[in-house]
């Protein structure tokens, strides 16, 4: 069994819980939506194991890396934790059609990487050598998946308060399932509340790394400007909430431009500016 | 007049404290901050000049694009954004501070309303018993309670994590700190770099605004590696460093070996791995195809001939014994680089003892007879140098940050009222966060209490 052949499964799990928590959305059977749920758990199970596989398999081939080391294993991962979040998510609030926004994000993932990327374990460059890729990739990507969930669910949230569909009685069989509007606005900032730290401790964990390997914890690339134009966005969210004029739909749309800036500093700033984060380059 | 220049004052620190200045300056800097990312910051790349027009040009010199996040409006607005800060802090942080130091031990009808978590629980227990009974309660299930009396009647009041209520204060101030941290690295501090050739050594440093900087002590690069994977691609790049004060190598820092991510640190400067490279002279004849007219020519490592029609080929790579790469061939060769006419790049090799395969490059070195006499090289180290004596205000700044942070989100300060009559116990209580979870807590609570004291009743 190589990790190679989990990840391909983990990817058809992912399909088919997508395609169970669409069959939910459109024809409100609960058990569709169970199968959902279970079937991404179930692939989140293959692909813990197919990374910690990955991860023995570099030792043997005798390179020996966590593997978070390049695009293909950075996609990977992604979809790991947006499935995690995921879980969390929706044991707690039971509300198995959040899957049906939120699952497809790691789907996408999972089948870039597996159709579109090179798979292969390829040797730690030097500048990548130290312990701290682990631990500035972990929290990033756990960051970076809770903005994932948030901006599922604020999605759900701009459908949900649709003007004329906001009124009981006007709402449709679909919208009938969605949880109550109050409850996406609350997952929307708790979610945000857990990828804030997350993303904070990743932009140190960077600065640290970049202090101890270059001697400059901050040098305006363009990786590091981007981490922090999303923290301004999501720190410019999590003061909206003080505010009158900025909760509601208003919310969600910064939640949805936070993580449309999440996903151009993790993937724009490599395909398309150049800088120190070169595992984009080709 | 006075009243008019307090209202003045007013005005300014309403405007200063205001939420909507902070969400406008927090959405602004991120907007200005990708302009940044898209034009070239600091030495412009050829390239990058060949693409644009020159009015353009002046116009991104003009307001400051090439270096914006130095630029005076991109400093502007975190100065703006500090002040927003401090003086938010300055407005809300004495209530806050009095909820903490002086809190409300007595809940009356007024507070008892705002409560959304009430209960009445009835005992036929006396006051007296009724509160030694409630305060043990308390004591072991939440936090050990203040008592007051009034009139027969006791007021209990009990809380926890109050200070929780600072955390957003401690975020706003790691922020001001970690900003100190920079400038006292930018003002006292210095980034820098320098070249050491093996077996050399140096006591000054180029800064990046091209200062020269006395280190006062020098450093010895004793060898520099590369060490490869089987694939080829690089594993490790080392130098062997030894610091020397007066010429003589520092106990503790003799031959020392600094890789990519396990720098030098000496006296508060430290010393990264960055780049290395070939520092070199070598020899070559350029003559006419029939070997006639030879000229000797001597390149640096990396250099390029400059060839009498005008034209030029680029040294890349020397070995001072071909027969490693070439089995078939011998003694010293080195590989050129030249730019066609028709924008192709050609590599090829120039030995020292083949004319026959010299020959062939003629038609790429201007129809001359070019030959490699040999050369001798040494590797050099490239070090970047810093002094930074600004970074741990900064660290402590970015672990205030994220321990405010956490808390700020995850604690909360959770009150409980309990007012004990003949028979009655009004039990009320408030968090500062999460209201659902201390609305379980709650219910939890007043159940336990209830059977508890209906025990005691039993009894």
């Amino acid at each position: 069994m190589t990790s190679s052949l989990l990840f391909n499964i983990t990817t058809i799990a992912y399909l088919i819980s997508m395609l169970c928590f669409f069959s939910h959305l459109a024809t409100r059977n609960e058990q569709a939506g169970a199968v959902g749920s279970y079937t991404a758990y179930g692939g989140l199970l293959v692909q813990t194991v197919a990374i910690l596989l990955r991860w023995k398999e570099s030792y043997d081939l005798g390179m020996g890396h966590v593997p978070l080391s390049n695009l293909y294993e950075s996609v990977v991962f992604f979809a790991w934790t947006i499935i995690l979040i995921f879980m969390f998510v929706d044991l707690k609030y039971r509300y198995r059609i959040i899957g049906a926004f939120v699952v497809p994000f790691a789907l996408f993932g999972m089948a870039w990487a597996q159709l579109g990327m090179n798979s292969g374990i390829e040797p730690l460059v030097p500048a990548l050598q130290s312990n701290w890729l682990l631990y500035h990739v972990v929290t990033c990507f756990l960051g970076y998946a809770a903005f994932a969930v948030a901006c599922g669910v604020s999605i759900m949230y701009l459908i949900a308060t649709r003007t004329g569909l906001a009124e009981e009685g006007k709402r449709g069989a679909i919208l009938d399932m969605f949880p109550p509007a109050r409850l996406l606005d609350d997952i929307n900032y708790k979610s945000i509340m857990i990828g804030f730290p997350l993303l904070t401790l990743g932009i140190v964990t960077g600065a640290a790394w970049a202090n101890y390997a270059w001697g400059t914890y901050w040098s305006w690339d363009p990786k590091e400007t981007w981490s922090l134009i999303v923290w301004f966005v999501y720190a410019a969210f999590l003061h909206a909430r003080l505010t009158r004029g900025w909760v509601g739909r208003r919310a969600a749309w910064l939640s949805i431009i936070g993580f449309v800036a999440t996903i151009f500093c993790y993937l724009g700033v490599n395909l398309l500016l150049s800088g120190l984060h070169s595992y984009g380059g080709k | 007049m006075e009243i008019k220049d307090s209202s003045i004052f007013r005005g300014i620190t309403d405007f200063f404290s205001s939420l909507r200045l902070t969400m406008f300056l927090l959405i602004t800097l991120a907007i200005i901050s990708i302009i940044g990312t898209i034009i070239p910051q600091g030495t412009l790349p050829p390239e990058y000049l060949q693409t644009v027009s020159q009015k353009r040009l002046d116009f991104y010199h003009a307001m400051g694009f090439f270096d914006m996040y130095h630029s005076w409006w991109f400093i502007l607005l975190l100065i703006l954004l500090s002040i927003n800060l401090i003086v938010c802090s300055f407005k809300r942080l004495p209530g806050i501070w009095k909820t903490i130091t002086q809190p409300v031990l007595i809940m009356d009808e007024g507070l008892e309303k705002t409560l959304p978590n009430r209960a009445i629980i009835r005992s036929r227990a006396d006051s007296v018993n009724l509160k030694e009974q409630v305060v043990a309660f308390l004591k072991a299930e939440f936090a050990a309670p203040v008592i007051t009396e009034e009139d027969g009647v006791y007021h209990l009041f009990a809380q926890k994590s109050s200070w929780s209520r600072l955390a957003v204060y401690a975020v706003h101030l790691s922020v001001l700190v970690i900003f100190i941290g920079a400038i006292i690295g930018s003002v006292f501090g210095y980034k820098g770099f320098v070249n050491i050739p093996e077996g050399n050594s140096i006591d000054k440093i180029m800064s990046r605004s091209d200062k020269e900087i006395n280190l006062g002590f020098a450093v010895h690069c004793e060898k520099f590696s590369v060490a490869y994977y089987p694939n080829g691609a690089p594993r490790e790049f080392k130098s062997i460093l030894t610091v020397l004060e007066n010429g003589n190598p520092v106990p503790g820092y003799n031959r020392v070996p600094v890789i990519v991510n396990d720098p030098l640190h000496y006296k508060g400067i430290t010393f990264y791995q960055s780049s290395y490279g070939k520092f070199g002279e070598h020899e070559f004849i350029i003559s006419n195809p029939d070997g006639s007219n030879p000229q000797p020519i001597k390149v640096s490592s990396g250099g390029s001939v400059k060839l009498p029609d005008g034209s030029s080929v680029t040294l890349q790579e020397t070995t001072p014994d071909i027969s490693r790469f070439q089995p078939d061939q011998s003694g010293p060769a080195a590989q050129m680089n030249v730019h066609l006419a028709n924008g192709e790049h050609k590599t090829f090799i120039v030995y020292s003892n083949n004319p026959v395969m010299n020959r062939m490059n003629i038609s790429y070195t201007g129809g001359r007879l070019l030959e490699y006499k040999g050369g001798e090289e040494f590797m050099y180290t490239g070090l970047q140098v810093a002094k930074d004596p600004g970074v741990w205000i900064v660290w402590f700044g970015c672990t205030l940050m994220i321990a405010g942070i956490y808390v700020a989100f995850f604690m909360s300060h959770r009150r409980i009222w309990i007012r004990v009559e003949n028979s009655t116990v009004t039990i009320g209580g408030n968090a500062s966060k999460n209201q659902g979870a201390f609305q379980i807590f709650m219910d939890h609570l007043q159940t336990k209490l209830n059977n508890q004291l209906s025990a005691g009743d039993n009894k």
